[in-house]
């Protein structure tokens, strides 16, 4: 249930049973790698090499507020409009 | 033409057609838009392809290469003002801003949007059913899966619902389903696509490409599609032009067949089918070797380490703020947040949050991430060292043929199992094609050819070549 919060994920009790035992063996397959010797191997940070991958930074237009909002459940003046954080 | 002819003409083929005045685009547009619009019209008793299909024909683009040819494209392209759902509830009624920069360039290029097409939730998934708009049927046997995700594009390919679709792969998504449905698929090198506008699963992975009826159809579609953009920093320049292939012949290219992916675990029908192609290559000039890919058995591990992770923290955008679904009456922000996640989001797409939240969470980071990052890096040195012996690898692209709708869904490992010889490549970023080869069961058999980085043009031109060869007949009973 830690997982589940740090996931920001509600979980109903008739879900919880499952996931626990298809996440225990999915766990256990994976821990397979475990077993290998990797040390002195670097993780790979990107498949492709590549450099300098960076643009001009020049400025550009950018979404219109009212279309950025219009997508948005709930809105007010001119912002996201949500719950408050304390109830 | 009569709807008959104009229906047998290859993407390619009708492209041409059109340039040359003996087909009209708006024609073409709709013999295939009444075929998709009856699909969706039809529910459960047809495929179930679609999520969004054009009421009319966009204003085509005189003289553009693709001619106005339409194209299906997966759920999860963002496509300005066309729902865009990547499959998923928690999205509900969201029409983008803006379009994906693969989508735009092919609309540039003459592409015509005909549909969105259903897939895994996320990409999340191997066999569609894990679809918020319900499981897409194998247009080969209604019974069975199209594979996944890509589902709803490689259905509707090989069941003639669309000339041509895009897709996405990850771990597998195009190329399984291409397998599973008897129709060629590609994931080309990571990076050479663009993934600006693509509703994101694992950014490292994650790679748009061509799902057709024939290989040249593939090309022809990836040509206007690869190149660099600048909202996606890690796409690159192409190298090179992608040309039409035309090999006849193999002579002197040398194929290797990793003992890791070819033995234990596949289908005998399916190995039967594969080494059948194999002789095919062998009598059009290529030389066949075993290679060895000694990390290839825990490529799946990796992957489902480092995929979950990579989706858990790109699924965190969705929590009711911006757009989608949002629960009813929250009490405070958290509340909102955990439940619009549980009611929006489906089984798979939850585990894999769960399995990836755990994987990157404190103290158990470099036990699941960290080592799953290491394995990646041996698994592109097997690659490097195997391309030091053979021009290309040839795999059968899945273990078994079309499986039967829910049989695998009590049981998360088995359905990911069907990912086992697609990963490698995708953690390694390089390019890889399915196409045909035969039939087990009754059901169709993908061939995989796999290439060093940027060998999108050998890997067309020798799957060309095997294509013309085999002479699979791509054609399911009509549905």
């Amino acid at each position: 249930m830690h997982v589940a919060q740090l996931a920001r994920l509600a979980l109903s009790e008739d879900e919880i049973e499952p996931m626990a035992r298809e996440l225990s063996a999915v766990l256990d397959h994976v821990a397979k790698i475990g077993e290998l010797n990797l040390e002195d191997v670097a993780p790979t940070s990107h498949v492709v090499d590549i450099t300098g991958a960076l643009r001009p930074d020049e400025p550009r237009e950018c979404l219109p507020r009212e279309v950025a909002l219009a997508q948005a459940p709930a809105v007010a003046e001119d912002g996201f409009l949500v719950p408050s954080p304390q109830a | 033409m009569s709807a008959t002819d104009v229906l047998a003409l290859s993407a390619a083929q009708a492209a041409d057609a059109i340039a040359a005045g003996s087909l009209s685009a708006g024609e073409l547009f709709e013999a295939y838009r009444s075929r998709a619009a009856d699909d969706r019209a039809a529910g459960d008793d047809g495929l179930n392809c679609f999520t969004w299909v054009a009421e009319q024909a966009p204003k085509g683009i005189a003289g553009a290469a693709l001619g106005g040819v339409p194209l299906a494209v997966k759920d999860l392209f963002c496509t300005k003002g066309v729902p865009s759902q990547s499959g998923s509830r928690i999205l509900e009624g969201y029409l983008p801003p803006y379009s994906a920069s693969v989508v735009r360039r092919l609309q540039d290029a003459g592409a015509s949007l005909l549909a969105k097409t259903n897939q895994d939730e996320f990409a999340m998934g191997s066999s569609n059913e894990n679809s918020g708009f319900g499981a897409v049927r194998n247009p080969w046997d209604r019974t069975r899966v199209p594979g996944g995700s890509s589902g709803g594009s490689a259905a509707a390919v090989a069941a003639g619902l669309a000339p041509w679709a895009l897709g996405t792969d990850t771990g597998g998504s195009i190329r399984q389903p291409a397998a599973l449905c008897g129709i060629v698929g590609m994931k080309p090198t990571y990076g050479s696509v663009s993934r600006y506008g693509m509703i994101a699963f694992a950014s490292s992975l994650d790679q748009a490409g061509p799902l057709t009826r024939d290989v040249r159809d593939a090309a022809l579609l990836l040509g206007h599609m690869v190149g660099q953009d600048p909202c996606d920093a890690t796409s690159l320049a192409f190298p090179e032009e992608i040309s039409l292939p035309s090999a006849e012949r193999l002579d002197g290219v040398r194929l290797g067949v990793p003992e890791e992916l070819t033995g234990e675990g596949i289908q005998a029908g399916v190995l039967d089918a594969f080494r059948a192609a194999l002789v095919q290559a062998e009598a059009l000039g290529a030389q066949i070797s075993q290679v060895r890919l000694p990390h290839a058995p825990h490529a799946l591990s990796a992957y489902y380490v480092i995929a979950p992770a990579e989706a858990s923290s790109n699924l965190a955008r969705f929590d009711g703020v911006r757009y989608g679904l949002r629960a009813d009456d929250p009490s405070d922000l958290l509340d909102m947040y955990t439940r619009t996640r549980h009611d929006g989001f489906g089984a798979e797409v939850k585990r894999r949050i769960m399995l990836g939240t755990y994987a990157l969470s404190s103290g158990y980071y470099d036990a699941y991430y960290g080592r799953a990052q290491r394995v990646r890096t041996k698994i592109s040195e097997d690659f490097r060292s195997a391309f030091d012996q053979v021009d290309l690898i040839v795999t059968p692209t899945a273990p078994s043929v079309a499986f039967k709708l829910g049989e695998k869904t009590a049981d998360p490992l088995a359905m990911y199992l069907n990912d086992f010889c697609t990963v490698p490549m995708s953690l390694a970023g390089i390019p890889a094609i399915s196409i045909p080869c035969g039939l087990a069961d009754g059901l169709p058999v993908g061939l995989q050819i796999a290439g060093p980085a940027f060998s999108e043009n050998r890997v067309l031109d020798a799957a060309y070549a095997l294509e013309q060869s085999i002479g699979f007949d791509g054609v399911p009973a009509r549905v």
